[in-house]
């Protein structure tokens, strides 16, 4: 038996909700990146076929927006910049080389930079996904719109693929991580060293390092 | 046409009036085209609307629908004032020279000898003063007051460019460069070609209207050349050859006239017909009346025609009137019609007044249909509300349908406009239990025939004496009609200049009309037809397009009545003296023994230049008449009669002849004029390319390229009713209304006439509570009841509607 | 001998050059001379004929163009425009369609590898089996086109009858042409002649008559003869310089490039931050909490 101290992180409702936007932004990378890149349009065989992937996606990008909203709502507030996140934020290479900087809450600066990249993504992607959903939407919009939007989601959609790749590496680089998305739990020792104010928060512990 | 469609290309000017010819006859416009991009053509459209034909034009100016009279008047005063006329031509071909009777008058829009009471002409003045010999007196120095062309001068010294604007609403200047444009072609190496259609002769004065425009190609020295000549754009593919057979109830195949009750006897119709000579020297081909007649004769009643019993001549009907589609609807109005055999046809769409139609029919106690297609008149009787309220189960009119092919599903000949006999070869079979016209009539016609052999009848002989000498009596073949219209050898034709030999020997088919005698020796059913289908086989199927001349005369295309000639009148291209006018013009010239050429000379083979002989060799002086003797029915010169709906009340030139004073007009259809107060606005209809007639709404395609029933208004008259593009609104005469969607447009513009604006409204015909196409109401419910005086022709072109927005 | 196109000058969404071997053939095009053109709506109906395209009837809504606009079962619609300059009316008569391009921008934009291909002969050509629905061609294209059908999800527009010509004949709406205002041959043949239909028409005083083959998409090969070719915007708002949309340009240009080399930085990043700091472990500093 574990004599481990854990930390509950993350509920179910809320794994359960993360991994169900996960999966949406997977289908949706590997569709959007073979409408993208020629070179990568074999992807779309992951659908079946190619008009499967170009039918199914804007579908699963509905789904991913929603549930990205309700993640949205759950931590929004967690995420509200402060004085430690610009401290983090001016000392990233430090914290890059694996030393914490500042008294970091919740989520570090860089945590609440990806959210709100994110979010800004997800909303970008929402909205021009509707104008140029074929068969559906695109007939109520000006070409010159669709145009703009075309390239708008293409963008923003590498941008949050970029983002969601750094999501990732710092999960698997952090050691204890997947597992708060997994598990649900971390170690005292993760929350204390990587959001020692969040941990007093939980902890109750008033011992600030 | 005098001409024909490819001779188009070799004009210098074409004028588009009186029809629509990009929109009503795209193919053939193609030769307009080419007049533009290889001869350097100018184009010039005169319309009440800026036509399609308009949008490729080099010139357009507006004009009020009905007054076209008074433009060309214009025209011809301006020629003669300015001396802009080919004179030589004028003089030697046209009866210009020639003496008027000197009792013939014109005063307050009436000629000499008008009876009001009867609405009808005494015409004995409309005639040349004759010398003893009974021939007409000419002075070639014109110096005579009663010349026509001095007697012309004076009759259109009125029409002057303010009278022109003030009727036409055509702007001087526009009015004035038409002038100019055509007064250029009276240079003998320049011609003009009109091209006109319905829009002429759908027109209570429409045969004058075409007169006016005839007058001015023969002071042109137009008539003859190529690149000239008069071109009705016929508005069907074989309206042409309606005409050529006679299907008219007071005609003949081949322009023949049918006995009427004035003549009684063979003698007394042949008397009548055949031509008597008015000038010396001339062929007045008219004069071989009993050749055409007798063989037409030996052609309906075979052996049974003798001389003993005058050809069968008691056999032929005689009418008492003309029997044309507005008076027979007339007399099926009154009740007095039992049947009607509707082949081909649909009245209630094509006829006006179509609520009277629609009441006329549902008097008849049976209506038998031959269409290839469901008819509005086949279906007159069911209810399709607001566009054909009627209630079925008052009329009693038994309706029986009979499907027939359409063109495509026979072989046969078509003749264009023309007059190109072009034979067809069938490309598909007919559908279900579709079966040919001939097959059906053939059906008919022998069950009469039994019928009477068993049950006897009041006048069974012309139907047991009318020759059906085909291979399967039940099914006369495309062929064998052709044939018969051809015409045949019924005995050896011995050659008059070489004894011994023969013409033909009997029973070859004859090479052409030539050979047609009095005697009973030859059998022909339309004697124009006569070299279509010889020893040498179907000329009408030929196919060689070899052009020598590259002036368009393909010969070896096909085959033209009459004698394989293109170009009608065609002695006329040459002066007097033989030479051509135009040199690169040369359709015919004089080889020292006879005429030759790369067409079929329209002239006595081998008389010499320089002979009396002219060359309109129809016409008994041999002349292009200017004066039209008493060959129409409201006067020899051309006159503006208002349309019998007039947006003016009133005719400028002479308020108490409004319209055309011999112009028939039945009580009850006088009734239903409107008059300008109620309905203020001159409406026209017309056809879309995007559709022929009532037949192509049934065509899916056509339906998709142009599918919802539309009227056109300008945008002024659209401000003032509050009317926008795409909006519904209701167009009404004193007769009906329709509705339909409105087009808004610049190209109809109002027109200052007589002191007031006259807006013009447009209603395309074509749509009906039949077809593949929205539902429509049809176009003619608006239409009056009256014609040409001449032809009956129903004036479709110019009435008077109110419009709202629906 | 092989029944495969070998003549296939590009084709969409194909980094590598495809079968090319056959493509000694000349260019050619389609001229419609707007000048003698009566909009007789004749080449639209041999269009559908030819191509087996039957539209729904539509409704008249106040012009003469019908059906109103292009769809994926009208390839060609004629368009009118009633104009009046300097007291003048004109009924300007254009027959709209593909252009065919040179530089196509829905081959462009196409995401799907094949299902636009431009053959050697300039006809630019919807494979339709492999469209997948997006509406990309229709955003790439300069003017607006291309049409994707409600019943199937594809996109179709005229193909110049690449069947047809393929083997020596003309598209369906030059043979049925009754005026002759629509011709066809190599594209030189056809600049020849247009340049005759130029010179004639200055002689009827139209001086600024003239080609219409836009150079901004690299000419076209469907051309037009104009009165006012100064004023194309005339003909129903045909473009006067006409190109693939700078934002096309982007998305499928620079954008390309740029976001390769981001998302494969961030990965090697990732790889190489990995190898050279290895994992962020948290220390186990609760010793003194266990037992």
């Amino acid at each position: 038996m574990s004599k481990e101290k854990l930390i509950s992180r993350y509920n179910a409702a809320e794994r359960i909700n993360h991994w169900i936007v996960a999966v949406c932004f997977v289908l949706l990378a590997i569709s959007g990146l073979a409408f993208f890149y020629p070179a990568f349009f074999w992807l779309t065989g992951v659908f079946g076929t190619p008009q499967l992937a170009r039918i199914i996606h804007p579908f699963v990008g509905v789904l991913m927006f929603l549930g990205f909203f309700r993640q949205f709502f759950r931590y929004w507030h967690h995420n509200l910049f402060n004085k430690e996140d610009i401290k983090w934020m001016l000392s990233v290479k430090q914290v890059l080389s694996g030393h914490e900087v500042g008294d970091t809450g919740k989520y570090n600066g860089g945590q609440k930079g990806m959210f709100w990249l994110m979010t800004g993504c997800l909303l970008v992607l929402i909205c021009t996904g509707v104008i140029i959903w074929r068969p559906y939407f695109a007939y109520y919009f000006p070409i010159e719109l669709i145009r703009v939007a075309l390239l708008l989601h293409a963008w923003s959609a590498l941008m949050l693929i970029a983002g969601i790749v750094v999501h990732v590496y710092a999960a698997i680089w952090v050691r204890g991580t997947i597992r708060a998305m997994v598990e649900g739990v971390v170690t005292h020792a993760w929350a204390k060293k990587h959001h020692p104010r969040w941990y007093r928060e939980v902890t109750g512990d008033k011992h600030k390092p | 046409m005098t001409n024909h469609w490819v001779d188009i290309k070799n004009a210098n000017l074409i004028v588009v009036m009186g029809g629509n010819a990009a929109e009503a006859h795209p193919v053939g416009f193609r030769w307009a085209i080419e007049a533009k991009t290889r001869n350097k053509a100018k184009l010039l459209v005169i319309d009440p609307r800026f036509t399609r034909t308009a949008s490729v034009a080099d010139f357009y100016a507006p004009i009020r629908t009905g007054t076209d009279i008074t433009l060309l008047s214009g025209v011809i005063r301006y020629l003669l004032e300015t001396g802009k006329y080919n004179k030589e031509y004028t003089l030697a071909y046209t009866n210009a020279a020639l003496l008027v009777h000197p009792d013939f008058k014109f005063e307050d829009g009436l000629f000499s000898g008008y009876d009001a009471e009867k609405r009808k002409y005494d015409k004995s003045t409309w005639a040349y003063q004759l010398d003893e010999k009974g021939m007409a007196k000419r002075d070639d120095t014109l110096s005579d007051p009663r010349c026509v062309i001095n007697l012309l001068k004076q009759h259109v010294s009125r029409y002057t460019a303010d009278v022109v604007a003030n009727i036409c609403g055509t702007p001087k200047e526009a009015f004035q460069a038409i002038c100019e444009h055509l007064a250029e072609t009276s240079a003998p190496d320049k011609t003009t070609s009109f091209l006109y259609a319905l829009g002429w002769t759908q027109h209570s004065i429409g045969a004058q209207n075409i007169r006016t425009m005839a007058m001015i190609q023969l002071l042109l020295g137009n008539m003859g050349m190529a690149g000239g000549g008069i071109n009705a754009l016929r508005g069907h593919s074989n309206i042409q050859g309606l005409t050529d057979l006679g299907l008219l109830s007071t005609s003949l195949p081949g322009y023949m006239t049918m006995p009427s009750e004035k003549e009684p006897s063979l003698q007394a119709y042949l008397d009548k017909y055949t031509s008597k000579p008015l000038a010396d020297g001339q062929m007045n081909y008219w004069q071989n009346y009993p050749k055409f007649f007798v063989s037409f004769m030996k052609a309906m009643w075979g052996d049974k025609a003798t001389a003993d019993n005058g050809w069968g001549y008691d056999w032929l009907p005689k009418w008492d009137k003309g029997y044309d589609v507005l008076q027979y609807f007339e007399l099926m109005h009154q009740g007095k019609v039992n049947g009607y055999f509707c082949q081909g046809f649909n009245p209630v769409a094509s006829f006006p007044n179509k609520n009277k139609i629609v009441e006329s029919l549902s008097r008849l106690k049976f209506l038998v249909i031959m269409d290839p297609l469901v008819t509005e008149t086949s279906t007159f009787w069911q209810n399709h509300g607001e566009q054909n309220d009627v209630d079925p189960a008052k009329i009693h009119t038994e309706v029986f349908r009979l499907p027939t092919t359409c063109f495509a599903e026979e072989d046969g000949s078509i003749v264009n406009s023309g007059r190109w006999l072009q034979w067809h070869w069938k490309g598909a079979e007919g559908p279900g239990q579709a079966l040919t016209d001939p097959q059906i009539l053939a059906g008919i016609f022998l069950k009469l025939k039994a019928m009477y052999a068993k049950e006897g009848g009041a006048f069974p002989d012309a139907i047991n004496s009318l020759s059906w000498a085909y291979g399967d009596p039940h099914e006369p073949k495309p062929e064998e009609l052709a044939k018969e219209l051809n015409g045949k050898a019924l005995a050896d034709l011995p050659d008059p200049k070489n004894p011994g030999q023969f013409l033909a020997k009997k029973g070859e088919l004859l090479p052409g009309f030539a050979l047609l005698q009095a005697d009973g020796s030859t059998a022909s059913g339309c004697w124009i037809f006569a070299g279509s289908w010889t020893q040498a086989g179907n000329q009408m199927a030929r196919r060689d397009n070899s052009d020598p001349s590259g002036l368009g005369n393909t010969l070896g295309w096909a085959w033209a009545w009459p004698a394989n000639r293109r170009i009608l009148y065609n002695r006329a291209s040459c002066k007097p003296d033989g030479t051509p006018w135009d040199k690169k013009r040369t359709l015919i010239k004089w080889n020292g023994e006879k005429w030759v050429g790369v067409d079929v000379p329209d002239f006595k083979a081998d008389e010499a230049p320089g002979s009396p002989m002219a060359p309109f060799i129809m016409q008994a002086e041999g002349l292009g008449r200017l004066f039209a003797l008493d060959k129409m029915a409201e006067g020899p010169f051309p006159e503006h009669y208002e349309p019998f709906e007039t947006p003016l009340g009133t005719n400028p030139l002479h308020p108490k002849v409004i319209s055309n004073p011999a112009a028939r007009l039945f009580k009850d259809d006088k009734a239903q004029l409107g008059q300008h107060q109620q309905f203020p606005y001159a409406a026209t209809t017309y056809r879309l390319t995007e559709h022929f007639h009532y037949w192509t709404k049934h065509a899916r395609l056509n339906a998709i390229i142009q599918p919802e029933q539309f009227v056109e208004i300008g945008e002024e008259l659209a401000r003032e009713k509050g009317i926008g593009h795409g909006d519904m609104v209701k167009v009404s005469s004193k007769r009906g209304y329709i509705k339909a969607k409105a087009v808004v447009t610049k190209r109809i513009k109002a027109l200052q006439v007589n002191g007031q604006s006259v807006h013009h409204i447009g209603v395309p015909i074509h749509w009906g509570f039949e077809g593949l196409t929205k539902k429509g109401f049809i176009a003619n419910t608006l239409t009056p009841f009256v014609g040409d005086a001449n032809t009956q022709t129903p004036e479709f072109k110019s009435f008077l509607v109110n419009i709202e927005k629906a | 001998m092989s029944l495969q196109s070998q003549d296939i000058l590009r084709r969409s969404a194909s980094p590598t050059q495809p079968p090319i071997a056959r493509e000694h053939k000349a260019e050619v095009a389609k001229l419609i001379d707007v000048t003698t053109c009566i909009g007789c709506k004749a080449c639209q109906v041999a269009c559908s004929e030819w191509n087996d395209l039957r539209d729904e009837i539509g409704s008249n809504v106040g012009v003469y163009d019908n059906p109103a606009d292009l769809t994926a079962e009208s390839w060609t619609v004629m368009r009118y425009s009633e104009v009046e300059q300097n007291g003048k009316l004109e009924w300007l008569i254009r027959k709209d369609g593909c252009m065919h391009c040179a530089d196509p921008g829905c081959l462009k934009a196409c995401p799907s590898p094949g299902a636009i291909i431009q053959y050697a002969n300039g006809i630019v050509d919807f494979q339709s089996e492999h469209c997948i629905g997006c509406g990309y061609c229709i955003s790439g294209c300069p003017f607006n086109v291309p049409r994707i059908n409600q019943k199937d999800n594809k996109a179709y527009k005229c193909t110049l009858c690449s069947d047809r010509v393929s083997v020596g004949q003309e598209p369906a709406c030059v043979k049925t042409c009754p005026t002759g205002a629509i011709r066809f041959g190599s594209k030189e043949d056809m600049k020849e002649y247009a340049q005759e239909r130029v010179d004639e028409l200055k002689t009827r005083g139209y001086a600024n008559a003239g080609l219409y083959d836009p150079q901004g998409v690299g000419g076209t090969h469907v051309m037009y003869v104009l009165h006012h070719a100064d004023q194309p915007e005339l003909y129903h708002g045909l473009k006067k310089d006409p190109q693939i949309s700078p934002v096309v340009s982007l998305w499928k240009g620079i954008l390309k490039p740029l976001s390769t080399i981001g998302l494969a930085a961030s990965l090697l990043f990732g790889f190489f931050h990995y190898i050279g700091v290895g994992p962020n472990k948290a220390e186990d500093d609760d010793e003194e909490d266990k037992v």
